[in-house]
């Protein structure tokens, strides 16, 4: 076989775009009153803090854009942003629910 | 004062919320398959509910809480409707996968379906070369078109999962499965021990694996699984029979998802109809939202209080749920029975005895899926 292993992310630099790749969904479930990350057979309910992470993931704003874009919107020190949605992406692009582009 | 509607609230509270929807689009298919999952009696073209149905249906799903919903049949791509109806399951916030043959799909309509924004393909082999594949399949050039189908899916981006269906006439190839997965740019793989309802029941003889092929299949998965972390998970269940304990089928009774057949009948399961003490509801009769919640059939096996001895006191009873009431009625003939996978079923030795007797039947010849 000559597939080669998908590469294993560790760092999310402030330049790159986290972008959710084909085949991943946000949707909000009214039923539930949640945010879901929808995959191939696979739904993760998210916290609210993920829900806003992802909501401001559009694919355009780098990692940087979407800190600022938080800290904006909810009044709170990007550090502290950073440091929630860091891990939290890099988690999701180690489970092939996220990409980096870089 | 009044206890009614405290009962009514409490019974409500116990539905569930249902994750996914199998939409059975159609019954019919060119290939014939002799493990097809779809019932003996296969709904006819005259029966199929109409694409505004199945719309309304998808936006009744959701409303339910459905996030993911399998396009289905039968070969979905038989249905002319089939860009429509996959506009209108997104267009409900679904999650859409389809689950295809592949054939039917041609550049041109699958690269229309992908521009709908369909999320998800599902694409079954039926072997891994072309004479094996096509006669297996009963179908000539059908493993050709799935080679094709698979590298379009690949082209637009969209995860692909690979569903292969194993039996002892392929089992002993299950490595040669894998390695096509990964170059088909497979994410996932679903090796599924043939299940032995309808058509596959039929064909039970032509289609067990013996214990050797199970035991040593287990070890290729599992290799596999660790050698492609990072390129392709592996779904690897072990058959029935060769278990301890039964599969927690469906996720339990009526718990996580529901099925709607061509004809708009919904069903806890795809093989439920076998079960011929139910009765069953349409989509079109009654809302989904009731069906679901209040329906006969659903409400028949639902949570635990229906349990017989040995179930009702186990300690697995919400794990595995009692397994399978399909596989219980046709064994036992009595659908809330344990389901005779399990080690502590009294029918569960007539039952491995059965499976390796069959096993060692020499024949090859199916009765092959017709309508």
């Amino acid at each position: 076989m000559t597939a080669e292993p998908a590469a294993v992310e560790t760092v999310l630099p402030d330049h790159a775009i986290p972008v959710l790749p084909r085949g991943v969904r946000l949707r909000h479930c009214s039923v539930r009153d949640g945010w879901f990350l929808l995959a191939p057979e696979r739904a993760m309910k998210l916290q609210a803090t993920a829900g806003h992470i992802l909501g401001a993931v559009d694919g355009e704003r780098s990692f940087a854009g979407v800190v600022a874009h938080l800290a904006e919107a909810f009044d709170a020190p990007p550090e502290r942003i950073a440091a929630d949605a860091r891990p939290f992406l890099i988690d999701l692009a180690n489970r092939r629910m996220l990409e980096i582009h870089r | 004062m009044n206890d009614q509607p405290k009962a009514l609230s409490e019974a409500m509270a116990a539905v569930p919320v249902p994750m996914a929807m199998l939409a059975e689009l159609t019954h019919r298919c060119p290939l014939a398959c002799p493990y097809c999952s779809n019932p003996i009696d296969l709904e006819r073209r005259s029966a199929e509910i109409d694409t505004a149905a199945w719309i309304d249906t998808f936006r009744q799903a959701a409303a339910l809480g459905v996030l993911h919903v399998h396009l289905s049949g039968g070969e979905p791509a038989a249905r002319r409707d089939l860009p429509e109806i996959t506009t209108g399951a997104i267009e409900a916030g679904l999650y859409t996968n389809l689950i295809t043959s592949g054939v039917g799909l041609t550049e041109a309509s699958f690269d229309d379906l992908a521009a709908r924004g369909l999320d998800h393909v599902q694409l079954s082999i039926q072997g891994t070369d072309a004479s094996t594949a096509d006669r297996l399949g009963g179908y000539k050039g059908g493993f050709e078109t799935k080679m094709k189908v698979a590298q379009w899916v690949e082209r637009e981006g969209i995860p692909l999962t690979i569903n292969a269906v194993m039996h002892r006439q392929n089992l002993d190839r299950l490595a040669e499965t894998i390695e096509l997965s990964v170059r088909l740019g497979a994410r996932r793989l679903e090796i599924a021990h043939t299940q032995y309802h309808g058509w596959a029941y039929r064909n039970r003889a032509a289609l067990m694996p013996t214990p050797e092929q199970v035991a040593r299949a287990g070890e290729i998965a599992a290799e596999a699984r660790e050698r492609l972390k990072g390129t392709l998970v592996i779904d690897y269940v072990t058959p029935d029979h060769l278990s301890r304990f039964p599969k927690p089928c469906m996720g339990g009774w009526a718990r996580m998802g529901l099925v709607v057949t061509p004809s708009g009948t919904v069903m806890p399961c795809h093989a439920a109809a076998t079960i011929k003490t139910l009765a069953f509801e349409k989509v079109t009769e009654r809302p989904l939202a009731e069906i679901w919640a209040r329906g006969e059939a659903f409400t028949a096996f639902r949570g635990t209080g229906w349990m017989q001895d040995p179930c009702s006191d186990c300690d697995r009873r919400e794990k595995d749920w009692g397994g399978c009431r399909c596989q219980a009625f046709a064994w036992t003939g009595d659908a809330a029975a344990t389901d005779p996978a399990c080690s502590l079923s009294p029918h569960h030795a007539e039952m491995r005895a059965a499976a390796v007797t069959e096993a060692s039947d020499a024949g090859t010849d199916f009765e092959y899926r017709r309508m």
